[in-house]
């Protein structure tokens, strides 16, 4: 164990742990090679891969024979296996693309033509009635029904990932900041805050740090274009309004799909995203102008939406490599460095990003094929079946799970009714994420209508009594989020 | 799986469900059993270090903790069962409560359930206040939580959204440990807690309360950094050009109680969009026969003194409920329904089963000077009462008796004011 910890040489490292670098780091620790992962949050999925819809796409919307277009078709079809193996939740919604009017149709004729290039199956023109009967509070007079399209919990399946690489001895190292890169004669030597690493290959998979990492090493050929998406949340008790996703045509100008509606796993809906093109790759925040923006656009798609129904908002940011003048649309660039072999880019991973990730990760690791003998291991730790939620099990369950561990008879969160038992669980992650945040996308804590106002307290006291933390260290989600400032009193 | 009967199930063990416990057992019910999910007894008392507690209801001032403990003691003298670390996980109409603890699931049959659920915070999410999401935002609740009963201070440099008298208690306590209080934010022209509060807990330690004005912009890449306040106009728009940056690692939260009546709402009982809290007759009991409501899930109370008096009756109710069948007037479909009118933004109860002499408590929509409140039935003047003043952070509670006559003739009640 002692040795494992002060390895410092691999044969593959994996810069960045959002859904990409995850995925990558799942599929590589099938085989016998040492990889590493460097994320510099606190958690893995801190970025944009916690921050987006959470669709499943079929691959409508890129032009065929695009990367876009494969990846993401590939990656639809892989992804039942993947939840099913991993566990976690994936339901397969189907979407509509609504038309207003009669070049909308146009448009939607276009899409289907699209899909069918890309062998995208199902896609059937519905006209407004058919679609009202589906879906009683849309007002369209068409609709470009498509069947293959799903919704997962997009932190979820990538703390899947990364925790089952992990059980198969991938290492993620979280809170570690890659500062240089430097190529030696035959690999490559990568400093981060917590010391120097080597590695034969790198792959870059930072997201919108991915320009930063290049010019550690190279002059970058390319340029980021961040640009914002604000999400709003509605509360469950609207969760009714519709039952697949909705789409309006897209914006062709930003290079995005437009704010679209989109029920959640848990049962809520989700409005947006908006696309703003901004400076500061982090800038997150959420504006009042775009809650107003996101809700007149939901409007136009369900007349009846109410006011003041949402819980919740947030923002993620896309990693375009076309700015706002050139139409926002770029193709991704998987490649290896030509000046820099061994080095290899996953740049402007946006949308449809996570439908892709699996597809990617099987691409990539065809490349390190290339440079390394890949065998396949015979033995695979299978991810224990996904945590066990209180609050899904019959009673019998819940009565038999407290006999053993009566620590399953305490609820902590009451929103969501999560145990002790639970917390204690999502605390002892083979990542040894303990944030906040990381708490509550395992095990759901903190998410329900209180936000934390009831099981704050009783979560900083099982860290603080069960995982021997001193309160100074707790955070909410990011190396530097503090919750506190330390103790009232010194205890006597 | 442990099954258990009793006469009277307590959903909720704080002020509320103490106060009704004892009274229904005064009243003669037999198997009286308060659950409550946290460890301890009292609610939110045990966080409530500072005094005030009890003087109109029993003289004295006593702090939180202290006023719980005359209950809890009470209770206990009394031989009403409690289930702590119990968590109620659903029931229904026929009364049958699931719930949860470390040594399994349970199963009560209740005769008469009563609500004391109490209330939870609103979040920032309420207010949709539009930023980032860094660390070092709480309510004024959960950070009460933190300091007085888990030692934990949160943070150096606090600003406090909302003046309700959470809210004000801890821009004092935060002060007496230390913390540089920036100020009060209040989007109304007045303060929403208890007049006395702001007395003691800002005007007596020099803190800024800033009426009209709220936060519009939240600020900080990790922890908190800054939060913009803004002056807002009568309709309460934020006006351009007033914005006002003020440097903090903390913001408190106090922006109001919601009732919390997630249980109830599962088996169907009717809430009160104004009270947030239950529709109830003069009973205090809710649209399901059986189950009751007290405390702060009923209505969100000013003192724990008047939420006590009020839950006596609800226990006393439920008693009286299945020991004489005393539900007046269920063999009679006729009943009032009671409206807020003219300056009036609740009235409690909303329902009037029969005639005789019925308490009521209400709530006015503004502050105003000297004014009438009339409760009339129809074109009939039942009870007109002078008021010197009003305020909608004090409750005004009345007696008013509804005769035969009038309960045969009407259909309504109206409580409006009417200034002179």
């Amino acid at each position: 164990m002692v040795i494992l910890c002060q390895m410092k040489n691999f044969q593959v490292a994996i810069i960045g742990g959002g859904v990409i670098g995850s995925a990558l780091a799942w599929e590589l620790s099938h085989y016998k090679i040492n990889v590493v992962v460097f994320e510099m949050g606190s958690d893995v999925a801190s970025g944009t891969s916690k921050a987006n819809s959470g669709v499943i796409h079929s691959g409508i919307n890129s032009p065929p024979s695009s990367l876009k277009a494969r990846f993401c078709v590939e990656g639809n079809k892989m992804f039942q296996s993947l939840a099913t193996e991993l566990g976690f939740p994936l339901k397969w919604i189907g979407k509509y693309v609504i038309a207003k009017d009669e070049d909308e149709i146009k448009e939607l004729e276009r899409l289907k033509t699209i899909g069918h290039k890309n062998k995208v199956a199902g896609l059937e023109i519905h006209d407004g009635l058919i679609v009202k009967k589906k879906e009683p509070n849309i007002s369209c007079i068409a609709g470009l029904w498509v069947p293959t399209a799903g919704v997962i919990t997009p932190y979820e399946c990538t703390i899947a990932l990364a925790e089952n690489a992990t059980e198969n001895n991938v290492r993620f190292l979280l809170e570690t900041k890659v500062k240089y890169l430097k190529k030696k004669a035959d690999y490559f030597v990568i400093g981060t805050n917590k010391g120097e690493f080597q590695a034969d290959v790198v792959v870059n998979a930072a997201g919108l740090n991915c320009g930063e990492i290049v010019s550690m090493i190279e002059t970058p050929d390319f340029q980021i274009f961040p640009c914002r998406g604000e999400y709003l949340v509605l509360d469950k008790t609207y969760g009714s309004l519709i039952q697949s996703m909705v789409y309006p045509i897209p914006n062709k100008e930003l290079g995005v799909l437009g704010v679209h509606i989109t029920p959640t796993i848990d049962g809520n809906i989700l409005l947006g995203p908006s696309a703003e093109f901004i400076d500061d790759s982090y800038d997150t925040s959420t504006t009042k102008e775009m809650m107003k923006t996101l809700f007149q656009e939901a409007r136009e798609i369900i007349p009846a939406l109410p006011e003041d129904t949402a819980i919740n908002a947030y923002a993620g940011i896309r990693c375009k490599l076309a700015s706002q003048k050139t139409g926002g649309w770029a193709d991704y660039r998987i490649e290896e460095s030509k000046r820099n072999p061994g080095l290899i880019y996953l740049l402007g991973i946006e949308s449809p990003g996570l439908t892709a990730a699996p597809a990617i990760a099987k691409e990539v690791t065809q490349m390190i094929s290339r440079r390394m003998n890949l065998e396949k291991k015979t033995t695979i730790r299978i991810q224990a079946i996904r945590r066990s939620r209180f609050s899904e099990m019959s009673l019998d369950e819940q009565s038999t799970l407290i006999q053993r561990d009566n620590r399953w008879g305490r609820v902590v969160c009451r929103c969501e009714q999560v145990t002790e038992a639970e917390v204690i669980d999502a605390l002892s992650n083979p990542l040894n994420a303990q944030a906040f945040s990381s708490v509550k996308y395992r095990c759901r804590a903190g998410m329900g209508r209180c936000q934390g106002g009831f099981c704050t307290q009783h979560i900083v006291r099982i860290m603080e009594q069960q995982f021997h933390k001193d309160v100074k260290e707790l955070k909410l989600k990011s190396p530097n989020s503090h919750l506190f400032i330390g103790n009232v009193r010194r205890e006597i | 799986m442990i099954e258990q009967t009793a006469d009277v199930v307590v959903i909720g063990g704080g002020p509320a469900g103490l106060a009704a416990a004892i009274s229904a057992k005064q009243h003669r019910a037999n198997r009286v059993i308060v659950l409550d999910r946290n460890q301890w007894l009292g609610g939110i008392l045990p966080q409530c270090i500072h005094d005030g507690f009890g003087v109109e209801e029993l003289g004295v001032s006593m702090t939180g903790p202290e006023y719980a403990e005359t209950y809890i003691e009470m209770a206990k003298s009394q031989g009403i069962m409690f289930l702590t670390e119990t968590m109620v996980l659903r029931f229904n109409e026929a009364l049958e409560i699931i719930a949860v603890n470390k040594k399994g699931i349970l199963k009560l049959k209740a005769k008469v359930i009563i609500l004391a659920t109490g209330c939870r915070e609103k979040t920032r999410w309420y207010s949709m206040i539009p930023g980032t999401r860094p660390s070092g935002i709480y309510t004024a609740g959960v950070t009460q939580a933190l300091i007085n009963l888990y030692n934990i201070m949160p943070g150096k440099k606090v600003v406090i959204l909302g003046s309700g008298d959470v809210g004000l208690i801890m821009a004092r306590r935060l002060k007496f440990e230390g913390a540089q209080v920036m100020g009060v934010v209040e989007f109304l022209p007045y303060a929403s807690g208890l007049p006395r509060n702001v007395v003691q807990c800002l005007d007596d330690f020099d803190i800024p309360l800033y009426l009209n004005h709220t936060i519009t912009y939240i600020a900080g890449k990790e922890r908190l950094e800054k939060v913009t306040i803004q002056q807002v106009d009568h309709t309460m728009t934020p006006i351009p050009g007033t914005e006002k940056q003020i440097a903090c690692d903390t913001l408190l939260l106090s922006l109001g109680l919601i009732p919390e009546n997630e249980l109830a709402k599962t088996i169907g009982v009717e809430i009160d969009d104004h009270t947030g809290g239950p529709l109830v007759n003069q009973r205090l009991e809710t649209t399901i026969p059986g189950v009751f409501a007290c405390g702060n899930c009923l209505q969100v109370y000013d003192t724990v003194d008047m939420l006590s008096f009020d839950a006596k009756k609800t226990g006393q109710y439920a008693a009286e409920y299945f020991i004489r069948k005393k539900a007046i007037g269920q063999n009679s479909k006729k009943g009032l329904i009671v409206h807020a009118g003219v300056g009036v933004r609740y009235v409690v109860p909303q329902r009037i089963s029969t005639y005789g002499t019925i308490h009521f408590t209400l709530r006015v929509d503004k502050p105003r000077g000297a004014t009438t409140l009339l409760l009339t039935a129809g074109k009939k003047e039942v009870l007109k009462k002078k008021l010197l003043g009003v305020n909608p952070v004090s409750m005004i509670r009345i007696d008013a008796n509804i005769s035969a006559e009038i309960f045969m003739a009407a259909n309504e009640l109206e409580v409006t004011l009417c200034d002179n």
